[in-house]
């Protein structure tokens, strides 16, 4: 049997589609919250630190993989409600990565040297303009190969929404290759993710180079 | 009198890095600290500028109370009082601590336009000014990575005279530079000098301690062990620490 290639690979399209939807959610909400959960964890209270650092042993210590299923089908043993199909994989996956964020930032920011603190303190500068004008930029250069390259296993972890039934374009692909028993499908899916990682590489390269006018 | 320090004391853990200090500074003078490492020079600086606090003690900045004691406790000003006296001083440090990601004149025009809330015009034209002071205009859009430790110091002094402090402080300015590279930091420290600049400068360089200065410090081991004109310390020190000091330095 041949391969309708002409209803696949629309099909793998609008099935990206969804593969895009999941990347660009998760980076727009999970590295904020990165930084956020790097803070909490640099807290010098250990009743911030601590819960923190649970939450991130958990998330990076168990399959991306099992927390899917946990938010779909979760909430429903435990309160009794549950969430779509979306939401729970879009949780799932920025709670997830969060966690590694919030690893990747805490390095980031606690490369920046103690002197850097100290002058702008005497400076005047307060906490808040501290940390935006002098820090969070310089740790932004720190971290950005560190991120460019969760982004890469971002992109491939969007294959795994399918355990929780998310059609996205390894979905697709798979049920396109048992229907017509061919690995063209399959094929056809590693190129798609290699494209879209190719323009994650060559965009953090573009990045790098931008942050290059100076030297740490 | 601009800064007045009683009593302070200061400990790492066990160890007593300020014991009983008490410093006085006056307006336009020049105060140079000397003294071995690990003596408490720096701790004093760093207790002055705020960087640390200090265990007991009082210290007075341009008659604004900085900390007092009140039963053996340090107790500090509110946030108000501590932050209008970090702008009555200035502090530069031994490895300059610029900062690398904005260019040299933004390093200087920053601070003035976020804390002072000047115009970008104003603060511009006053970093250009002290630019041209410490010969390095040509080096305004440079980033701070690209310049000499020296280069890089002299920018840290401009970037710390943009705030118009009061008191500048200088924690050891030319210890992380290359001996070649000293002199043209010393000459911007003698230039403020004349300009009747008040300093107080922790410093390794004995002979420019001796020039410069009004008032020399000499600690050992957290105490003031000696105190007095440029000549009693250096030609005429009275305790036994100090000449071993002086002479060990001479030696070298």
């Amino acid at each position: 049997m041949g391969i309708p290639l002409d209803l696949l690979i629309p099909n793998m399209l609008s099935a990206s589609s969804t593969t895009l939807k999941i990347f660009f959610y998760t980076i727009i909400l999970s590295i904020p919250l990165g930084f956020v959960v790097a803070l909490l964890r640099g807290s010098r209270f250990k009743i911030i630190s601590v819960p923190i650092q649970i939450y991130q042993l958990i998330f990076r210590g168990t399959p991306l993989m099992l927390q899917l299923f946990f938010f779909m089908y979760g909430p429903f043993y435990i309160f009794g409600f549950s969430f779509k199909r979306s939401v729970a994989c879009i949780l799932a996956f920025v709670i997830n990565y969060a966690a590694y964020f919030g690893e990747i930032f805490r390095g980031g920011i606690g490369a920046i040297p103690k002197g850097q603190y100290e002058a702008a303190k005497v400076l005047g500068y307060t906490k808040f303009q501290t940390f935006m004008r002098i820090i969070l930029p310089q740790v932004v250069k720190h971290v950005i190969p560190a991120t460019g390259n969760e982004l890469m296993t971002l992109v491939k972890d969007t294959s795994l929404a399918q355990v929780i039934a998310v059609e996205e374009l390894y979905d697709v692909a798979t049920s396109a290759g048992s229907k017509y028993f061919s690995t063209v499908p399959i094929i056809v899916a590693a190129l798609f993710y290699l494209i879209m990682n190719t323009i994650v590489e060559v965009s953090f390269k573009v990045i790098e180079k931008k942050l290059d006018y100076y030297k740490i | 009198m601009l800064l007045r320090a009683d009593h302070l004391e200061k400990c790492f853990g066990e160890t007593e890095v300020l014991n009983d200090i008490s410093i006085e500074v006056h307006e336009g003078e020049v105060v140079a600290i000397i003294g071995p490492s690990g003596s408490g020079k720096s701790t004093l600086l760093r207790c002055l500028t705020q960087l640390e606090k200090v265990d007991q003690g009082y210290i007075e900045i341009c008659g604004k109370k900085m900390v007092e004691t009140i039963d053996d406790k340090a107790v500090y000003g509110d946030s108000h009082i501590l932050h209008d006296i970090i702008l009555d001083v200035g502090l530069v440090f031994q490895n300059f601590n610029l900062f690398p990601h904005i260019s040299v004149k933004r390093n200087i025009v920053d601070p003035q336009v976020k804390v002072l809330k000047l115009s970008q015009k104003a603060a511009t034209d006053k970093a250009l000014e002290l630019l041209d002071k410490v010969n390095l205009i040509d080096k305004a859009d440079a980033y701070p990575g690209e310049l000499s430790g020296g280069q890089q110091q002299r920018i840290a002094i401009a970037r710390a005279l943009a705030l118009n402090p009061r008191i500048l402080f200088f924690d050891e300015p030319t210890s992380a530079l290359d001996p070649e590279l000293t002199g043209e930091i010393l000459k911007v420290i003698r230039e403020l000098a004349k300009e009747h600049m008040t300093m107080v400068i922790v410093t390794h360089e004995m002979a420019f301690a001796r020039d410069v200065a009004d008032r020399v410090i000499f600690m050992d081991e957290g105490v003031v062990v000696e105190e007095g004109t440029p000549d009693e310390v250096f030609g005429n020190a009275e305790n036994q620490r100090t000449k071993e000091f002086l002479q060990r330095y001479y030696d070298n």
